[in-house]
């Protein structure tokens, strides 16, 4: 590590120290519910971004491991406790992804699209029939004694886990290789790169994180209908996060987060009848207007006024 | 025979939808996401014509046809289009329009809500028996094959024995050189793109007689559409009529003798053998 | 549970309101609010706040706009043209309502309970309309202290839901017993010779319908019945004849489907084309509903449906010429009066407090009977435990004809002949 990076580090760590006394504040009932919800899709889109990001193959298919993970939680629960669960959840994430990945990955990037987008749909369809034909579960039910203070804890400790795994892996050779590839995956290829390995490897990293993501959350609800699980919504909303905040960086997708999931309190309580085509303007409004990503213009910002102080100075 | 025949006429109206998306994506370029959703729009023009004015349905075919057109002319002209010229290489483009499409199908569904609601909708029509070797199918479903049958038929006419059909076809298999024999490229590419979002509007109505639809619905549709061209071979007509008619007897055969929960699934399973075995297509010739 | 209004033919009044709704919500949101600040203020006393949470978009949104909305303006409407509840101090107050929509989501749902409670100063707030969205928000009415009267929240789960939130009510039905009903009611007909012994079941494939299947399953089989079709399908089916024709093939002599709106229409439309001849047709949600009679006409006399009310009581008639005309529209037969009656049993007990006190209104609402449109209500353990189990069409009206407790105005069962 350079100095830079231990400066970095110990400002991050500081940050989530502070953030973690949030559940504390007065009213923190009504901060939490806003909180919750930026901080799961800090986490989605960050970990979709470490896959996406690089690698250029748009996944649609966040909601289908999020889904399994918010889905595996009930019967689960009756067989281990509900530490045992999360690691379960992320392994069933990343076997998922594995499967998707190895079937997909090695062709272009539309084939890959087309099948992330029904994904959450299928799966839905397999785990509902598998329910009520040999497994026999009467409903799905999560009664556990676990509070919205907890839960944002753990989707903290998540953001935490995301961001490590992220530097991590910009470091390993795993990342270098997963830059070559997306420059030019034949470049990739031609210097002896497996280039189906990285990828399936980087998209199990990111189904594991969306499938954790949905097992914390599922505590919330209670009760866990299909519906809730894979709700295609969360596709969306972590790709347009992920882009309106930059894909680039591993901090982007949080400046898209936030901001995004701000203007998304003020929308839903003042026009809940239009949200669905709201999300879908400001979708398109990112990609024709901010194809970088707020962090892309934030870096064309500062390093502008660093070039002015610079030639300030010299002149 | 009953699950062949049901399986068939369902295919068949599959067939078209499949036509309209491979247009836009064989011939213009764009993998559009957006297409299920210009579907559900023709299911509820149906619906309204049904239930307001207590027409037939296919009536609705009179302005859904023409107003899909122009709507998605209007939609490759302003919002694709700059898309086209942006883009720097046929991988952008797509990643592009990927998002754009998607973008586009969640403000179609946004629409759909606000007009018509989350609710479900169907009515009847036509829902008597017809006897048939045997067994009684739906009358709405017969008719909605035959009409089906009949504009593929015109469509394969229109590609292949016209001459815009040959400009179709020629910038399908390669825009540049089409673009040197004096083919108008971006205008039949806009062209192919209205007249996809047309059929695939029109293959909505079509199934609105015998389906239910709701606002969201359209997702299932696009994923249909495009395992079939995928299935078919990219921009190939014949390979698509064939891969639709299989996707129908497959989904029939899978909800007759395993389940009817699994129909989604049994199209996924068709995908996932194609990617592993002909990624190329069912007819089409390895690339590579 | 799910109760949707789905399908066309609810929809010829739905769409002009949804258009003037959405036209209504672009321009006029500030407007509206404006007037109901207006309308407040011209009110003589302080309002209680009631905050009502339910769907007014997504897949619960038309059931919603049958069974929820309807009862939520007509309560306002009867309890402020008496001038407002009765307080201790002999003064009435009125009742505002703050509604919420939540899109059909469950963190929303948890959202706007929470904006209620924080922001809005709600007194008190309804259950939320959906067993999904209703349980998701239950703990956190508990949490905020606010009784939680459920009607379409159905689960096996009442139990632990009411051992673990001490304010949480249920009234509509527990699973079990509505699976039992139908079960039992065809054992019963079967006994005296009026159906046969072949039974196919059909379920939507979500945590209701597997309940209600396997409860059902159970009882059929041990009553030596020949279950002969036994599948489920997805919530999202979109065509149900191949269904059918695997129904007519396996040739039973009794139809259950355990099934949600959009499939109950396609069903019972289906069974008509592909002419299922069977001795008894049930399906389940929606076929109380007024639609389904305007669909199908005389055809569906003598189709078993889930729930019921007793259409000839003269609270209920009172309450339908009512609902007619604040709503538009006439109230479905099963649960619309009884969240009708949940209204009123926070109405008396507030007046029976003579204060908009929470905690003493749990206390209230656990320990008294109440007059409703469903009759005398008396919670045990914090639930209502007699309800409609089986109805049935019968010349144009939906009747009760089977509860778990003692309900007045039960029918005999009718036969059913050909479609």
């Amino acid at each position: 590590m350079t100095r830079k990076e231990v400066i970095y580090a110990v400002l991050v760590l500081a940050a989530f120290a502070v953030l973690a006394f949030i559940p504390s504040l007065p009213n923190s009932a009504a901060v939490l519910s806003l909180v919750i919800p930026i901080t799961m899709y800090t986490v989605l889109a960050t970990s979709w971004a470490l896959f996406s990001g690089p690698t250029h193959y748009i996944s649609l298919a966040t909601a289908a491991f999020y889904g399994v993970g918010a889905y595996m939680m009930a019967p689960a629960l009756e067989v281990m406790p509900y530490w045992m669960v999360l690691p379960i959840a992320a392994l069933s994430g990343a076997l998922l992804a594995a499967l998707v990945g190895a079937m997909t990955l090695r062709l272009s990037g539309v084939y890959f699209v087309i099948f992330t987008l029904g994904l959450a749909e299928m799966v839905r369809q397999v785990i509902t029939w598998y329910q009520n034909n040999f497994a026999g579960t009467r409903g799905n039910y999560v009664f556990v004694d676990i509070n919205d203070a907890q839960i944002y804890w753990q989707l903290l400790a998540l953001a935490l886990l995301v961001y490590l795994v992220g530097w991590l892996i910009n470091r390993s050779r795993l990342g270098f290789a997963i830059r070559i590839i997306g420059n030019d995956e034949l470049v990739a290829r031609h210097s002896g790169i497996n280039t189906a390995r990285a990828k399936i490897l980087l998209f199990m990293v990111s189904g594991a994180f969306a499938a954790v993501v949905g097992a914390v959350m599922t505590p919330r609800f209670v009760y866990i209908e299909p519906a809730m699980a894979f709700n295609p919504e969360v596709s969306f909303l972590v790709v347009i996060m992920a882009l309106l905040g930059g894909v680039h960086r591993l901090w982007g997708p949080l400046v898209g987060a936030i901001p995004f999931a701000l203007t998304w309190e003020v929308i839903a309580s003042n026009f809940p009848a239009q949200t669905v085509l709201l999300m879908g303007i400001a979708f398109l409004l990112v990609v024709y207007y901010i194809p970088s990503g707020v962090a892309g213009i934030m870096e064309k910002v500062y390093f502008r006024a660093r070039q002015q102080r610079r030639e300030v100075s010299h002149g | 025979m009953q699950i062949l025949i049901t399986g068939i006429l369902l295919g068949g109206v599959y067939a078209i939808v499949a036509m309209g998306l491979s247009l836009q994506y064989g011939v213009a370029r764009i993998m559009n996401l957006a297409s299920g959703e210009m579907l559900v729009a023709g299911a509820f023009a149906a619906f309204w014509v049904v239930m307001a004015h207590s027409f037939s349905p296919y009536v609705a075919l009179l302005w859904v046809v023409p107003g899909a057109f122009v709507f998605n002319w209007l939609i490759y002209r302003y919002l694709l289009l700059p898309l086209v010229r942006r883009a720097k290489s046929r991988g952008q483009l797509e990643v592009d329009s990927i998002l754009v499409t998607f973008g586009l199908s969640f403000a179609l569904v946004g629409i759909f809500l606000m007009v018509f609601g989350g609710s479900f909708f169907n009515y009847s029509y036509l829902s008597r028996p017809v006897e048939f070797m045997g067994s009684r199918y739906g009358l709405n479903r017969v008719v909605a094959f035959w009409i089906a049958v009949a504009i593929c038929a015109a469509l394969w006419y229109w590609i292949h024995y016209t001459r815009s059909g040959m400009a179709i076809r020629a910038v399908s298999v390669d825009p540049v050189s089409a673009g040197l024999v004096a083919i108008d490229v971006p205008r039949m590419s806009t062209f192919a793109f209205a007249l996809g979002g047309a059929v695939a509007a029109s293959g909505g109505v079509l199934l609105s007689t015998f389906l239910t639809f709701d606002a969201s619905v359209g997702i299932v549709f696009t994923m249909k559409a495009l395992i079939i061209v995928i299935m078919g071979g990219v921009g190939d007509m014949r390979g698509a009529i064939v891969a639709a008619l299989v996707l129908g007897m497959t989904e029939t055969v899978v909800a007759r003798l395993v389940d009817p929960g699994l129909t989604l699934a049994s199209a996924y399973l068709l995908f996932v053998l194609v990617l592993l075995f002909r990624p190329q297509g069912l007819f089409g010739r390895s690339t590579t | 549970m799910k109760t949707e209004n789905s399908t066309c033919q609810t929809v010829q009044p739905l769409v002009p309101l949804c258009l003037r709704h959405a036209i209504l919500g672009m321009v006029a949101g500030t407007l509206a609010l404006s007037l109901t600040l207006g309308s407040a203020l011209a009110q003589s006393s302080d309002p209680i706040r009631v905050g009502a949470v339910a769907p007014k978009t997504g897949a619960l949104a038309g059931g919603a706009a049958v069974t929820f909305w309807p009862n939520i303006a007509l309560w306002e409407q009867e309890v402020n043209a008496d001038g407002g509840l009765l307080m201790e101090d002999g003064t009435r107050r009125p009742v505002q309502i703050i509604e919420y929509d939540d899109r059909t989501d469950p963190s929303e749902t948890i959202r706007s309970v929470q904006r209620l409670a924080n922001n809005d100063n709600a007194d008190f707030i309804i259950a939320p309309y959906g067993t999904g969205l209703a349980l998701a928000a239950a703990p956190i009415f508990d949490r905020l202290g606010y009784p939680m009267i459920n009607v379409s929240a159905i689960t096996d789960q009442v139990d632990t839901m009411t051992s673990r939130y001490d304010g949480v009510f249920f009234t509509l039905g527990e699973t079990t017993p509505l699976a039992q009903g139908i079960a039992e009611q065809m054992v019963e007909l079967r006994d005296a010779g009026e159906v046969g012994n072949r039974v196919a079941m059909v379920n939507v494939a979500d945590a209701f319908g597997i309940e209600l299947a396997q409860a059902a399953g159970v009882i059929f089989e041990q009553n030596g019945f020949d279950v002969v079709y036994n599948r489920s399908y997805p919530p999202t089916i979109q065509d149900v004849s191949p269904v059918m024709s695997s129904v007519i093939d396996a040739n039973p002599d009794v139809f259950v489907a355990f099934s949600y709106p959009p499939d109950t229409f396609a069903l019972t439309e289906a069974a008509q084309i592909q002419d299922l001849q069977v001795d008894a047709f049930y399906t389940a949600v929606a076929t109380p509903f007024p639609s389904y009679r305007e669909r199908f006409g005389d055809s569906i006399n003598g189709v078993f449906g889930v729930g019921g009310v007793n259409p000839d009581s003269e609270r209920f008639i009172e309450y339908e010429q009512a609902h007619i005309e604040v709503a538009g529209q006439g109230p479905d037969y099963w649960a619309s009066a009884v969240t009708y009656a949940s209204l009123e049993v926070l109405a008396q007990a507030i007046e029976g407090v003579g204060a908009p006190d929470r905690d003493a209104v749990t206390e209230y609402i656990k320990n008294n009977p109440f007059d409703t449109v469903m009759g005398e209500w008396v919670f045990e353990d914090q639930r209502i435990n007699n309800y409609w189990t089986v109805g049935q069409w019968q010349d144009g009206k939906f009747h009760g004809i089977r509860a778990t407790g003692d309900l007045e105005g039960a029918v005999e069962p009718i036969r059913k002949e050909g479609w």
